[in-house]
């Protein structure tokens, strides 16, 4: 605790303030979603025409650049959904919940998207469009649990009891995440191994590297954007009867 | 390249665009419907706070 400076630890108390945190967001979004429109400009341009068609793949290939920063950030939201609904178990933390509850969705989109757009590689590459090789179904499990933390969240009406069960469900549902990672691995499977993480001798030229970054910091930033809305939405209805919102519906008929 | 050369994809059209179609449609729908859903919570609260 002594290593984080008093600014943080202040910006931190304030944020978990929900009046605070509304306001905050509210000035934050246009500037996020400029930074999100121009990565993904970039980030597109670069892959879909600067980049070169891939010499086995042909043009095939450039679905990588949602492919796989979609795969990314479905296993990176799963693994903050799970760390905020731990926060909101332990300390109680009405934003840790929204942040948690307001993951799913946005994780639960990305995961469809990477299991669709690989279906669609897939066709054209191995010839058929679902095979139950390790990583693809352990994929599928992924949205599973999303869609399970979704319905949970929404069977039960006392938000502080439903919070509650949907973090247990998603850190219980955090063995799957290595699982996934490593299933190229422990597993003989027709999905490719890694090409990107294998630091030492990345086997992905700079050309089409350099624009799979930059969708994947697009898509970082997408995360945020989606999440936060949510979260604001998430919010009022929890706080719906405190003052702050009150006032805010008052002002919002004017 | 022409256009035409840049939308054909090698003969791999359906496959490219389809896939990034479903991805617009899946991330506009999750901006979407949070605001859409904030919008109405807004209006239903100041009828309800009128009464």
């Amino acid at each position: 605790m002594l290593l984080i400076p008093d600014s943080v630890v202040r910006f931190f108390h304030r944020m978990a303030s929900p009046p605070h945190f509304y306001a905050f967001t509210e000035r934050l979004m246009p500037w996020l979603t400029v930074i999100f429109l121009l990565l993904t400009a970039a980030g597109l341009y670069g892959g879909l025409y600067l980049a070169p068609p891939d010499y086995q793949q042909g043009d095939s290939y450039r679905i990588i650049y949602i492919h796989v920063p979609s795969a990314w950030m479905s296993l990176f939201i799963y693994v903050v959904m799970a760390i905020a609904g731990a926060i909101g178990l332990i300390w109680r933390i009405k934003l840790a919940e929204i942040v948690a509850i307001s993951s799913a969705p946005v994780g639960a989109g990305f995961t469809f998207i990477a299991l669709v757009t690989g279906s669609l590689w897939g066709k054209p590459m191995w010839g058929a469009w679902w095979v139950w090789d390790a990583r693809l179904t352990s994929e599928l499990i992924l949205l599973f649990l999303y869609l399970g933390v979704i319905g949970l969240y929404g069977a039960i009406d006392d938000k502080r009891v439903a919070s509650k069960a949907v973090a247990i469900l998603a850190l219980v549902g955090v063995v799957n995440i290595p699982i996934i990672h490593y299933s190229v691995e422990w597993w003989n499977t027709l999905h490719q191994g890694p090409t990107v993480t294998k630091m030492d001798k990345p086997s992905i030229h700079v050309s089409m590297l350099i624009p799979l970054l930059l969708m994947a910091l697009s898509f970082k930033l997408y995360y945020l954007i989606a999440m936060l809305q949510r979260a604001r939405t998430e919010l009022l209805m929890r706080e719906r009867n405190s003052q702050w919102v009150r006032t805010m519906v008052l002002e919002n008929e004017q | 390249m022409t256009v035409q050369e840049f939308f054909a994809m090698g003969g791999y059209a359906f496959y490219v665009w389809t896939a990034y179609g479903v991805a617009l449609i899946v991330l506009i729908a999750n901006i979407i419907i949070p605001v859409v859903q904030r919008k109405q919570f807004l209006r239903r609260q100041a009828s309800k706070q009128k009464r």
